[in-house]
């Protein structure tokens, strides 16, 4: 048993001094290694794809609108909705997080009945034509994205409040909408902020 | 294309990246692990100023003695860096983590779980993550594959003697450094470097403030994310760097990093399969067991997808589709994709909430683990899983014609029937004792989020994910308590460590032995004969451990 003991501590002892070394090899070169690469090719993706009010590129925080890759609450009845999103108050970077519910759990679909009945008010539309991802918060609680679907039920209601015609409208958001990747991968997806950057830019606020 | 038509497309893409890769990367670790292999300069130095003698042949009792001191120092180590994080630069302002919490976390990663109570957006630092997190995702996965390396050595060789010499089946610092330095680290960095360019970010801001387009607030969180997402990915690691996982836009920003990560959870223990026949000098053996891997991964992955397409369930039906904690640019099947691939691979790394996924869906995820994570399993734990249930296989085959059973010319006799036992019986054990003493206490009740059969669903989820190092949650529970962060470790460890000492005595007692010629008693193991026969027990043996489990759970919420 002490025998045991004795050479379990070797081993340990061993083991630290193989832990520290790839500690540094792995814990401390190998990222900033990473870090290197990315900020010197990739700066702008590597400081998280930051968008400013006219759609441009940015790394500076206080130039930005919000991030190409995050989706942001939006408090202007003039705009395209985000899908609801269970993130903190609504999409919270420091609390991502979808809202875990199941499939028949009451809540849930109580919650979607609400959506439903107060996305149907808003657009004007029945209920039946409101698409699932409208309706259903998303695991991140910071999808970025919405489906042709839901762009295409708010391109009316857009487009009366800032004045486009709906074909321009339309134009906006097939611009903004990437298909599946390489035909086959992930769904076809209109990213939310790029949108509204583009809708206030062609109502010309 | 059809719905249909897109699900099949990317798993056909998915395929082609495999098929086109596997041999190569089995061919590359069979000669990682060969005996007597050069040392490149950079480790040689590594090894003297280590003190450790890397051609030193083990005794298997030495080879558990290394991998537990080793994995006794990772604990430790970061249990501390966690506990002093406070003091640590780039740590945000975080507080140090509780005592339980930072048990907890040491041993989810250095058990290759990464079981996450925490929020890493709102708990963990950079350097936390960096130095402490992203390392044992490395060592984690680097200790299950030289344990496996271990074990078909013992397999593959003949006879090393008696007395002194008998019984030994490597050098544990030399698997460890190779495995790291060769394999993981190259594979990491040029993953890390795609995803940077893909969009995963990688800088070490603090939060930063941003005024939205309609004046709101909103708080950007950093990080070295790529870095961590890479070998997250290929290690079968699964802990995000931010809550939400690989839903996160930041850790995976669209579907082409979505199936890269995916494909960097099967790479490694698909080619570990091939590796294993190079190694035992006959190839057919690992495309056997590399066959019963892949036709049962690729079942669940058609259930778990049809599930999901169908989408049963109040909540779906009225939405129109099971769209909820799933996200817009990955959609239904990749979502489902992902979900099989992550729980038969012990990652345990998310891109859509699990407690979400419908009910037959969350059932097969739940399946997936409860195979001990054999299809293809962690990276090394799949291997030596799969390895013994083809032992066990044997066993009962010949039981049934009456002939003394061996594997790949290696008799299998009381003592090494004995030791395989206690391997099949270790996680079942886990599972249904802490299942039922969450059940029964009002500590484990106080932490469901919801009732009946989908309660019962996310308690079992929870110890069947920590017993077998998956780390996938139903993430409704809350888990950040005392009770199931002691109850969570625990099984953590007892699941990771318990068998990796009887596969290494295992080994030993196979080394030990010489290789018997095959009679025409003998059961070939690499026709399809073996395949179906292997694929059938493991099935029956979850079936017949976990079937009570699974109809009160996610079986009776698909019938509700």
């Amino acid at each position: 048993m002490l025998q045991d003991l004795y050479s379990l501590a070797r081993y340990a002892l061993a083991g630290l001094r193989v832990l520290v070394a790839l500690t540094l090899l792995l814990g401390v070169l190998y990222p900033l290694a990473v870090l290197g690469f990315a900020q010197a090719a990739v700066p702008w993706r590597a400081d998280g794809s930051l968008l400013t009010a006219t759609g441009g590129h940015t790394t500076d925080p206080g130039d930005a609108v919000g991030s190409a890759l995050l989706g942001q609450l939006v408090d202007d009845p003039t705009l395209f909705q985000p899908r609801p999103s269970a993130a903190g108050d609504g999409y919270d970077p420091l609390s991502s997080y979808g809202s875990n519910l199941g499939p028949d759990d009451p809540r849930l679909v109580d919650l979607v009945r609400e959506r439903q009945a107060e996305v149907a008010e808003r657009e004007g539309v029945a209920v039946a034509q409101v698409p699932p991802d409208a309706v259903t918060a998303s695991g991140s609680g910071l999808d970025p994205a919405i489906s042709p679907a839901y762009a295409a039920l708010q391109v009316p209601r857009v487009a009366r409040e800032n004045g486009l015609g709906e074909d321009e409208v339309r134009d906006l958001v097939a611009e903004h909408t990437t298909g599946r990747a390489l035909g086959t991968l992930g769904e076809p997806a209109v990213d939310v902020l790029e949108l509204n950057i583009a809708v206030r830019a062609a109502a010309g606020q | 294309m059809s719905e249909t038509g897109t699900a099949l497309g990317q798993v056909a893409l998915l395929a082609a990246l495999l098929v086109l890769t596997v041999p190569f990367l089995g061919r590359g670790l069979a000669a990682t692990y060969s005996p007597g292999g050069r040392h490149l300069g950079a480790e040689r130095v590594a090894y003297r100023v280590l003190r450790v003698d890397p051609d030193a042949d083990q005794h298997w009792r030495s080879y558990v003695g290394a991998v537990l001191g080793f994995s006794l120092v990772g604990v430790l180590a970061l249990y501390a860096l966690g506990r002093l994080q406070q003091h640590l630069p780039y740590s945000l302002g975080f507080p140090a983590l509780p005592a339980d919490g930072a048990w907890n976390t040491a041993v989810s990663f250095v058990t290759n779980t990464n079981w996450q109570w925490y929020s890493g957006e709102a708990a963990t630092g950079h350097l936390y993550q960096a130095t402490g997190l992203a390392v044992q995702n490395f060592l984690s996965a680097a200790v299950g594959m030289a344990v496996a390396a271990a074990f078909v050595r013992g397999l593959a060789r003949r006879r090393t003697g008696e007395g002194d010499g008998a019984g030994r089946v490597g050098n544990f610092w030399a698997d460890l450094v190779r495995t790291t330095v060769r394999v993981l680290l190259p594979m990491a960095l040029l993953l890390a470097v795609v995803l940077a360019v893909l969009g995963v970010v990688q800088n070490l801001h603090d939060p930063q403030a941003v005024t939205t387009l309609t004046g709101g607030q909103q708080s950007i969180a950093g990080g070295p994310v790529a870095s961590q997402e890479a070998i997250k990915q290929l290690g079968t690691n699964g802990g995000g760097f931010y809550n939400a996982n690989s839903a996160h836009p930041f850790e995976n920003p669209g579907p082409i990093s979505n199936l890269l990560a995916t494909y960097a959870m099967l790479v490694i223990p698909f080619a570990l399969a091939w590796a294993f026949g190079i190694m035992a000098g006959d190839r057919r053996q690992g495309g056997a067991v590399l066959a019963v891997m892949a036709v049962l991964f690729a079942t669940s992955v058609a259930l778990l997808t049809w599930a999901e397409m169908a989408g049963p369930g109040q909540a779906p039906q009225l939405a129109g589709g099971a769209m909820e904690g799933k996200e817009q640019r990955f959609g239904l099947a990749a979502t489902a994709l992902w979900a099989a691939t992550t729980t038969g691979t012990s990652t345990g790394a998310v891109n859509g909430m699990h407690d979400s996924l419908t009910a037959p869906g969350g059932g097969i995820a739940m399946f997936n683990m409860m195979l001990g994570e054999v299809i293809p399993g962690g990276v090394g734990s799949g291997l030596y899983g799969m390895l013994v249930l083809a032992v066990v296989t044997v066993f009962i085959s010949g039981l049934m014609v009456g002939r003394t059973p061996e594997y790949l010319g290696k008799r299998i006799g009381q003592r090494e029937i004995v030791l395989v036992a206690g391997y099949v019986l270790t996680t079942p054990t886990l599972v249904l004792v802490g299942g039922a003493l969450a059940l029964t206490t009002a500590d484990g009740l106080a932490g469901l989020q919801a009732s009946g059969p989908h309660g019962l669903s996310e308690a079992v989820y929870a110890v069947a994910s920590a017993s077998n190092n998956n780390g996938s949650a139903f993430a409704g529970l809350t888990s950040g308590t005392p009770f199931w962060n002691s109850l969570l470790g625990t099984c953590m460890l007892l699941g990771r460590f318990v068998p990796i000492v009887l596969v290494l005595a295992l080994a030993g007692r196979f080394a030990r032995q010489g290789v018997r010629p095959p009679s025409s008693g003998t059961l070939p193991t690499h026709r399809p004969l073996f395949v179906v026969l292997l694929a059938g027990v493991t099935l029956v043996l979850v079936g017949l451990t976990y079937v009570p489990v699974l109809a009160l759970g996610p079986i009776a919420e698909s019938l509700s």
